[in-house]
């Protein structure tokens, strides 16, 4: 039994000793004791001391293994207030409504009724358009998802780095890691009928949309369970039954093609709009001031989301920019500067946006972000940026860890819950990895299948015509 | 490896989703402002289904009293047709509404369909032809017009990169029904950057379909089928033509009148030499083989109606027949459509060639004002007349060669 019991366990049997030399010396004075006088207060006083010991040593729990059902004793609001202040002070959860839940927990993944607010990290700053409140509303739920989405997305983003380097992916590799609660707050805003249209970092963007692991890494290693059969590669994912229109390679020519697709809302009168991303770099483009032009004119349900990460390529925004407010860059069209580290913020401006956009038409959101990773695989990132900065913008702002530490502060989770969930996303990513290992590669055949969507029996041709010719269905 | 015998000829069903109707050749004589008559003469694979169809030689014989029409005429039907047809059809482009097009191709459609249908633009190519094909990628079917083929170069990267290649990299998710049409080539008098053709240009690339009318009737046929086809297409139309005449045939009238997509048409049959063009310059070739019959050079004209998916079958069947070639366009001669059918038929037909196939094409320098020196930089139809006569081996006397 001794060996387990912990140090300070065992320290205590020192005290324990002398409680009992105590309450021996006590004792033997109790035998002498004249009951007329209150000596008996100290008898009583060691004797409790030496019980209440006994029962602290036997009786406590030495490991932390707090299950969430498990816990007894809830901590009080105070202590979820002293925690807040304790972190990076960007947290103020204003009010739990929750505190009636404090007595009675339930399962974080299915608590959808307690509303929980949210204030975001900064205000927005409008132009031309007065911004929306801080607040932002949420439940337990929402939390929860927000972590696990963006748990999944950055683990797949890490993976897929590795592959790379493995050379299993080939060609170009965009990773979106950093920018993650970009996608996630744009969904939690939006249904599947608005359509998003991006540029080449697309890969959480995909899986935001409802794509699948396997589908993701399927496609960037070129085989035949990918999302566009292995034919498109990294930068043209597609899920066009969840309105996601790709994945595209030119910088800016997405910024067109989204305006043409909130056309498309408008002219059948859809309630919908389209979210057009596009990168600081792409923000200096003129067709894009071209669609926005017509966008105006017309009044398109369209959104322009500039997410500024602050370098395109290899170019600061600075250097690229005279003028690097984009939300301001579109003049007569409001525009919202927004924290895009926060998924709430983005949450929050999404929302926002969908009510002006289908009410006065187009908008700019200036979605201020950061990527870990260079501009691409072959870019390690760091000659035109500090390893400092990418450190610090990890530890002050990470997506990730700000959801994580709203979860601690509602008290919705455990570290070793979130932890488990981390290593489950970690395990869905290796298992997908597997699978799309398993996949074959595209038939040969398929070189000529998808050039037309009706082809009239037209002839094509391979490298060497003699050798090669097929019929385009 | 076979090549099939292109029935270019007279019953030619198209099975598709749409109603097309069944192609016809051209009888009859094809008036033009100058005055030339197209062959009279039945096809030779033909002869024998002649007779079986007394329901079409009856409409021979109204061939005289056949209506006429402009092309300008036969694209606007077009359009008004297929606009009432589908709803998801629209015309977007610079001064296609108010000014009533700049070509008047689009005159009267601001009228009859509004502005959410016949949508003018600022002079921003790059920003419309994109929304156009966004707005394809979303299931609508836009005609995006250039002013002229020329201002396409300013959004070539979303007729190639957004449109063509979307269903290829979609791997067939994202398919783009759109047309992109207007003018190509050269006009008169235009200057250098008015006046290029892009038929080779558009012709190179996978995805796309590029057709090129002459006749109002390809011009009618040819842009409903487009406007139907559910990937992007290049409709490559001519300037000069769009106030020429050209009899029309009842079918043609018809709403659900319209022609296969790659498939050339043999203008008139021959038996000594294959002369191929498109657009304008099939009329310079139909003038070139009426001197050239005087000579006793009996020449076959083909129209090739598509620059992308080139007909190559009846390209080939034609040069077995004859057994030589000239190829005739007004672009820019390297890497033109001339090169590619010359590559095509030595690939595919060398040991029938009697003669090197002749090229005739745009000089090879951008195109000059002076009207003279137009006239120098474009082909005429003496330069036809001069490449068949070498291709046949007449006496011509040769030029030193540069």
């Amino acid at each position: 039994m001794w060996k387990h019991l912990p140090l300070w366990k065992l320290l205590s049997t020192v005290e324990l000793s002398t409680s009992i030399t105590k309450s021996k010396a006590i004792f033997s004075s109790a035998l002498n004791f004249d009951y007329s006088k209150p000596h008996y207060i100290k008898f009583f006083s060691s004797g409790l001391y030496f019980i209440i010991l006994f029962l602290f040593l036997f009786f406590s729990d030495p490991s932390p293994n707090l299950t969430f059902q498990s816990l007894q004793q809830p901590k009080t609001t105070t202590d979820a207030m002293a925690l807040a202040r304790r972190s990076s002070g960007l947290l103020k959860p204003l009010s739990t409504a929750s505190s009636s839940s404090l007595l009675q927990r339930r399962p974080f993944s299915t608590d959808d009724t307690t509303t929980i607010t949210v204030e975001t990290s900064v205000p927005f700053t409008g132009h031309n358009c007065d911004p929306p409140s801080r607040s932002v509303d949420t439940t337990p739920k929402e939390l929860m998802t927000f972590f696990t989405d963006m748990a999944f997305m950055r683990r797949m983003e890490i993976a897929a780095d590795s592959l790379y380097k493995s050379k299993l992916i080939r060609g170009f590799c965009h990773l979106y890691d950093g920018q993650e609660a970009v996608s996630i707050g744009m969904e939690a805003a939006i249904t599947k009928k608005d359509c998003i249209i991006t540029a080449y970092r697309d890969h959480c963007i995909f899986l935001g949309r409802g794509g699948t692991l396997l589908e993701s890494f399927a496609e960037l290693m070129g085989r035949q369970a990918g999302c566009s059969r292995g034919k498109g590669g990294s930068m043209h994912f597609y899920k066009k039954d969840a309105c996601f229109f790709g994945g595209h390679g030119i910088v800016g020519a997405q910024v067109p093609l989204g305006c043409g697709l909130a056309f498309a809302q408008k002219y059948r009168k859809e309630d919908h709009v389209t979210f057009t991303m596009y990168g600081d770099g792409a923000a200096n483009q003129g067709q894009l001031f071209e669609a926005l032009n017509m966008a105006a004119l017309w009044d398109l349900p369209a959104i322009l989301v500039c997410e500024n990460n602050h370098y395109g390529m290899g170019t600061a925004e600075w250097r690229a920019a005279k003028s690097p407010a984009y939300y301001k860059r579109g003049d007569y069209v409001p525009g919202l500067k927004v924290d895009g580290m926060d998924a709430f913020a983005v949450k929050q401006a999404c929302k926002f946006a969908k009510e002006h956009a289908l009410k006065n038409g187009p908008i700019i959101l200036e979605m201020d972000t950061y990527r870990y990773h260079g501009h691409s695989m072959s870019d390690p990132g760091s000659t035109y940026r500090t390893r400092d900065e990418i450190s610090g913008v990890r530890q002050e702002r990470d997506p990730i860890e700000r959801i994580r530490k709203l979860i601690f502060a509602h008290d919705l989770a455990t570290e070793k819950e979130l932890k488990d969930i981390e290593k489950q996303a970690r395990k869905e990513v290796d298992e997908a990895i597997a699978q799309a290992k398993e996949s074959p590669m595209p038939d040969e055949s398929e070189l000529f299948t998808n050039v037309y969507r009706k082809g009239y029996g037209v002839e094509s041709f391979g490298t060497d015509r003699k050798e090669l010719r097929a019929t385009l269905p | 490896m076979a090549i099939g015998v292109a029935s270019f000829n007279l019953l030619q069903p198209v099975i598709g989703n749409y109603f097309c109707l069944i192609d016809e050749n051209m009888w009859g004589i094809i008036r033009q402002n100058v005055g030339v008559t197209g062959g009279l003469s039945s096809q030779g694979l033909g002869n024998h289904m002649m007779r079986l169809r007394p329901v079409a030689s009856a409409m021979r014989n109204y061939s005289s009293a056949t209506k006429e029409m402009t092309v300008r005429d036969a694209l606007n039907s077009a359009l008004d047709e297929e606009m009432a047809a589908d709803p998801n059809v629209f015309v977007m482009g610079e001064e296609v509404g108010e000014y009533q097009g700049a070509y008047k191709i689009t005159k009267g459609l601001l009228d009859k369909y509004g502005p959410e249908r016949v949508v003018d633009t600022p002079i921003t190519e790059a920003g419309f032809a994109g929304i156009g094909v966004g707005a394809a990628y979303h299931g609508l079917r836009p005609v995006i017009e250039f002013m002229t083929f020329n201002f396409s170069m300013q959004a070539i990267d979303h007729v190639i990169n957004s449109a063509a290649k979307s269903n290829y990299m979609s791997a067939g998710q994202i398919n783009v029904p759109i047309v992109f049409r207007g003018p190509n080539g050269p006009a008169a008098g235009v200057g250098a950057q008015h006046s290029q053709c892009y038929g080779a240009w558009y012709g190179s690339v996978p995805g796309l379909k590029v057709l090129v009318p002459y006749s109002s009737e390809d011009a009618r046929g040819l842009l409903k089928a487009a406007i139907r086809d559910p990937d992007p297409v290049v409709f490559l139309e001519n300037e000069l033509l769009y106030g020429e005449s050209f009899p029309v045939s009842a079918e043609s009238l018809d709403s659900s009148f319209c022609l296969p997509i790659g498939k050339a048409k043999i203008e008139r049959e021959g038996k000594d030499i294959t002369i191929t063009a498109f657009s304008k310059m099939v009329g310079y070739a139909l003038k070139a083989a009426e001197i050239l019959e005087k000579d006793g050079i009996n020449a076959e004209v083909i129209n090739l109606r598509s620059i992308r998916p080139l007909d190559r079958a009846t390209i080939n069947a034609s040069v077995r027949k004859t057994n030589r070639l000239v190829t005739v366009e007004e672009g820019f001669p390297q890497h033109g459509i001339g090169a590619e059918i010359c590559a095509s038929v030595v690939e595919d037909s060398f040991g029938y060639l009697d003669a090197p196939v002749e090229r005739i094409a745009g000089a090879d320098v951008p195109t000059p004002y002076a009207a003279n020196l137009e006239r120098m930089a474009f082909p005429q139809i003496e330069d036809i007349v001069r490449a068949a006569k070498r291709a046949c081996y007449r006496s011509v006397p040769m030029s030193a060669t540069a």
